[in-house]
Parts: structure tokens; C-alpha cells; sequence
């Protein structure tokens, strides 16, 4: 049986608007008019142990709304969920014990002390021995390379520095399933990579089920073999990473150098012009023209250079975002 | 805003040692916090005895003067003074530091983080903080009492007679408090309720017969102030029944029964601040 598994998955809310005037604000108070928000719709997939799965998608697409129901905190309005064999809103020990949350805006550690007394707690409510505690916090401290930090105030630590303590906290009871919100938010270039290569770390050393949402291409690529593409509430697509390419975009990226700067053509015929750069052309094919356009090119124009690729990940799903429905 | 399908938390299986150990951690963890701030610290220190001593002048006033207030001599009434002052010691130490952050963490959703931990969700939000700036009116409160009960003769019985109500006091605060915390799930900026709820207490400084009738009833009934503070002084003083002490046990647990089930009802509620 799957670890994760949830059966259309469902939450709707209900939220009331406001008009930014003092009319509105009067208005919002006397007679507040709500309407129902669909954040998550229909969801239904299915994860096995040991899997990395991305959750991707825009901000407000229902990502973080997916993991607040499978983690238990609050209860979808229709559909089932089972994480580990628990239905996740009964929040019964057990099934607490298995998973953890790292929220990337959120942070558990107490600010004014060192992330080490903050261990010390979490090791008590999970009833980690001493030594337990300073195997582990050893052990998770090395493969995040954080040491003296460990005993500095959190207020004092860098963003990166604080995102790694909170991890290791978050860690500490070995959770079978991580349920990740943006564990990068804010981290620079540097930072998110050791972020990256911990996790990817974590979930081989441990076996560890892994979720993970980001809008950040990057930390998904790097991670995460299937993806739940998610649009306004509903997953649009679960796969593998590489075959959302085929699936999705049925095109190819063709471009063209040309010969000489004279005599430049209208290159809207061949196909969408994706950039124009002197020289540089590159345009946008659909696959089953490409053989023909691109022998059309070639007979029509004079190329010094010719290359086709797939276009990068990040601009199909750009694309399907913002055309805003499954192919 | 739907708690349709809501299942309740399950009661926790109290493995005693688990709580008792993150129970200490917890209160040594907010003293070294405290304690990180090491100017405060010391001006937190002045303020307190500053506090002190303004207590025991006002004392001081009411000794000189030879009033006896809704039938109590002076010294009595320093035993409902004791034990009020020994309550709002309590609140300050526990009650204050921890139910008023129930808002920061519902409004900023660091309630995900307690919500997630393998550990009775009201115990966290009762037990996480504790400040030492409460710490003095107890002791005061203590003192108050010890003098007072000196001049009465008390023996050992008198205080053993006052310390179950003093208990039942205890609980009683705590569940009315909690409750009224709990409802920051819905209206967020609760800090105000309970500063009400805080003032409507400070009538526990006088035996609740100094009060007109109608206030009397409204201070038994509907905010059971009489048995934070007069019960437990009756009950020293010997004059109240086995009745009266029945009564504040039987309205401390329904308060506490209440209060966790408020709780658990208020959470199904929680929506999680978004991110």
C-alpha cells in the first residue's frame, strides 16, 4: 500500500473581500459578504516509501493547503487522506511521531536562544535520550556542515544558517515522511544548494519519504524524480520531470544563426519567435512541422548555424501556467 | 471555517516522566531566555521589588486604619488579601506568559508547529513559558498569609483546611483563563478579554460579603471569584462547611473539563495563518 494516498482531496474556504476605501472598511465590518474559494479540488495521487515528489506550482495554487491536510492540521472539506496509515486530521500520536513540517516562512526554534535548546525540548517531547540526542544532533549537524552556530542565539544566525538549525530540529525524531513548504524561501544561491544536497542526502541515508513544494524550478529539478504539477487546486500533471517535455510541450526550440545581418526575412512564418538577437534567432516549432519548417529554413535562408532543443522545464510550466489549463 | 469532519484529539496516554521531563526543560529554557537579555533582567529585578514594596505601603495604609470590612477584622481580611495576592503571583508566572501567546501563534500559524508535536496540544500552550516576574507576589502573597494566619493563631489544621481551596482556587483561574485564551482561534486580538477578565478578578481583594447582594451573585455565579479567594480564607478560618469546598471542587473540574473541551472545539476551527 501506498504511504501517501489521498482520494479527491478537497478544501474549500470561505474568505470575504474587502474594497480598499473607508466605505469598504465600514461595509466589511457591518455586512461582511464571503464567497467560497476552492483551494484545493479533486486531488487524488498516490506515494510510495522512499519516493521524492515536488509538489509545483504557482503561489495560491493550493500547495500549501494540500500539506496542511495531509500533515492534520486542518480538514479537508471533502475526499480522503492517509499518511502512513493514519488519517492525517486525527493527529494521533503515532502518526505525529512519523512525519515532520519544515515551513520555509515559519520557524519553530526560540529565537533568543541557541537552536541547541530548542533540540533539548523537541528530544524530551519525543523522548529522545541524552545520548540519542547528541548522536543524532552530531550526526544531522555533519551532513549540514553547522557546528559553532549551533550554540549562537538563533536571532544572530544568517537566514541560511537558521533555515539548516530548523531542519536539523525538525529532524531529530527520524520522521518517515518530510513534508517540506518552501524550504528554500529566501536563501541565497549558495544556501539553497546545501539545502538541496542535505535533502537529497536525508531521504537516501533514511529511507525518508519525502514532499516537497517550492516555485523554485530549481529545488524540484534537483530533487525530485515525479512531479504534481498543481493549478488553481488541481493537479494538472504526475510524472516524471523528463516526460512532462513530451506531454506538455510539443514543440522544440529551433535557432538559427544567419549567415549575414542583411536581408533578415519575416521569421513569423517558421514559427513563434521566441528571441530575436542580431544574428540570433530563436523560434518555437511544433514538433510535428519540425523536419519540414526546418528544411524550409535551410533552403530559404542562409545559415551559418542551426541547433534544436527542448525548451528548459521551467518555461513549459511557465507556459501552462499561464495559459492556465491541462493539455 | 469547517470542522465538519472534525475528529478530536485523542487524549494523550500521560506517560508521566515524558511530560515531566519537557515540562523542566521547558521552564529552564524560558528562564535562560529571559536571562539572555541580561539589562532587562536586572531592570525587570528593580521593577519587581519596586512592585513590592508599593504592596506592602498600601498594607501599611489599611493597618492604620481600624475599619472592618463585610464582617471581617483586619486580619482576616489580609488572608483574602494573601491568597488573591498569591493567585495574581500565579497568573503573572503562568497564566500571563502563556495564554497570551496563544494570539501570536495562531495569527503568525506557528500553532502548526505545536499543533504537529506528539504531545497534548493544551498542556504546550499552558506549561511552554513560565516568568519570573510572578515569582514575587507569591512569596509575598505567602508572607501575607503566614503574618496574617500568626496573629489568628493558625495551626497546622488551619492551613491544611486552606490549602485544598487554595488548590481548587489554582485550577479554578486557570480553566476560566484558558478558556477565554482560547477563543483568540476566532476574534485573534484577544489580549483586551483578558485584561477584562484580569480586572473583574481584582475584586478577589475583598471577602466577597464587602460586596452588594446582586454583586455577590455575580461574583459566585457567573465569574466564580468567591472561590478564588473567600472560600479559601472561610475554609482557614474555619467557617465555611465541607459544602462550600464541595462546591468550588465540583465548579474547578467542571471549569477544567470545560476549558479542554473549548479547546479542542475551538481548534477544529483553527485555520492555519497561510504562507
Amino acid at each position: 500500500m501506498a504511504l501517501i494516498e489521498t482520494h479527491n482531496l478537497s478544501k474549500q474556504y470561505r474568505t470575504a473581500d474587502k474594497a480598499p476605501t473607508l466605505a469598504g472598511t465600514i461595509r466589511h465590518f457591518l455586512r461582511r459578504r464571503y464567497r467560497t474559494v476552492e483551494a484545493v479540488k479533486d486531488v487524488s495521487f498516490s506515494i510510495e516509501r522512499g519516493e521524492m515528489v515536488g509538489f509545483l506550482g504557482p503561489n495560491g495554487a493550493g500547495k500549501t493547503t494540500c500539506l496542511k491536510m495531509l500533515t492534520g492540521l486542518i480538514c479537508p472539506t471533502s475526499g480522503t487522506a492517509s499518511v502512513a496509515g493514519h488519517t492525517p486530521f486525527r493527529r494521533e500520536h503515532p502518526f505525529l511521531r512519523q512525519i515532520t513540517l519544515v515551513m520555509g516562512q515559519k520557524q519553530q526554534l526560540i529565537w533568543d536562544l541557541p537552536p541547541a535548546d530548542s533540540f533539548r525540548i523537541n528530544a524530551a517531547v519525543y523522548e529522545l535520550s541524552d545520548d540519542v540526542l547528541k548522536t543524532r544532533v552530531g550526526e544531522l549537524a555533519e551532513m549540514l556542515s553547522l557546528s559553532t552556530q549551533l550554540s549562537q542565539p538563533v536571532r544572530k544566525l544568517s537566514l541560511g544558517e537558521r533555515m539548516k538549525a530548523e531542519l536539523l530540529a525538525a529532524l531529530l525524531h527520524r520522521p518517515d515522511v518530510l513534508f517540506l513548504d518552501e524550504p528554500t524561501l529566501g536563501l541565497d544561491v549558495n544556501a539553497q544548494a546545501a539545502v538541496r544536497e542535505f535533502l537529497r542526502d536525508y531521504n537516501r541515508r533514511f529511507g525518508a519519504t519525502v514532499l516537497l513544494t517550492s516555485h523554485y524550478m530549481a529545488d524540484i529539478t534537483a530533487l525530485c524524480q515525479r512531479i504534481l504539477l498543481i493549478h488553481k487546486g488541481q493537479v494538472i500533471y504526475d510524472g516524471a520531470l523528463d516526460r512532462i517535455v513530451q506531454r506538455f510541450a510539443p514543440y522544440r526550440e529551433v535557432k538559427i544563426e544567419l549567415a549575414n545581418v542583411e536581408g533578415q526575412a519575416d521569421f513569423t512564418r517558421y514559427g513563434e519567435v521566441l528571441a530575436q538577437d542580431g544574428r540570433v534567432v530563436t523560434l518555437m516549432i511544433q514538433r510535428r512541422n519540425l523536419t519540414e519548417t526546418v528544411a524550409t529554413l535551410m533552403r530559404e535562408l542562409e545559415l551559418a548555424d542551426l541547433t534544436i532543443t527542448d525548451p528548459p522545464v521551467e518555461q513549459i510550466i511557465g507556459r501552462i501556467f499561464t495559459k492556465g489549463n491541462a493539455a | 471555517m469547517h470542522g465538519e469532519h472534525y475528529v478530536p484529539e485523542p487524549m494523550p496516554s500521560l506517560n508521566g516522566s515524558r511530560y515531566a521531563v519537557a515540562w523542566r526543560r521547558f521552564w529552564l529554557s524560558s528562564l535562560a531566555a529571559e536571562a539572555e537579555y541580561r539589562l532587562n533582567f536586572i531592570l525587570a529585578t528593580t521593577n519587581s521589588l519596586l512592585a513590592l514594596a508599593g504592596s506592602i505601603f498600601g498594607l501599611h495604609l489599611f493597618f492604620r486604619t481600624g475599619y472592618r470590612l463585610g464582617g471581617w477584622s483586619w486580619e482576616e481580611a489580609l488572608l483574602v488579601m494573601g491568597v488573591f495576592t498569591l493567585l495574581d503571583g500565579f497568573a503573572s508566572a503562568l497564566l500571563n506568559p502563556n495564554l497570551n501567546r496563544i494570539v501570536s501563534h495562531i495569527r503568525d500559524g506557528t500553532m502548526d508547529f505545536i499543533l504537529l508535536k506528539p504531545m497534548d496540544s493544551q498542556f504546550w500552550v499552558s506549561a511552554r513559558h513560565f516568568s519570573l516576574w510572578g515569582v514575587p507576589n507569591v512569596l509575598f502573597g505567602l508572607i501575607t498569609l503566614g503574618y496574617a494566619g500568626k496573629k489568628l493563631g493558625f495551626g497546622w489544621t488551619e492551613w491544611a483546611q486552606g490549602s485544598l481551596p487554595v488548590a481548587l482556587a489554582v485550577l479554578i483561574l486557570y480553566s476560566l483563563w484558558f478558556a477565554l485564551a482560547a477563543t483568540s482561534v476566532w476574534f485573534v486580538k484577544i489580549y483586551n478579554v483578558t485584561f477584562v477578565l484580569r480586572s473583574f478578578l481584582e475584586a478577589g481583594r475583598f471577602p466577597i460579603s464587602a460586596f452588594p447582594q446582586p454583586s455577590r451573585f455575580f461574583f459566585t455565579f457567573i465569574l466564580p471569584v468567591a472561590f478564588l479567594t473567600t472560600v479559601p480564607a472561610e475554609s482557614m478560618l474555619g467557617r465555611t462547611g465541607a459544602g462550600n469546598v464541595a462546591w468550588a471542587g465540583v465548579t474547578a473540574i467542571l471549569l477544567l473539563l470545560l476549558s479542554r473541551w473549548f479547546w479542542r472545539f475551538s481548534l477544529r476551527f483553527y485555520t492555519s495563518a497561510s504562507s
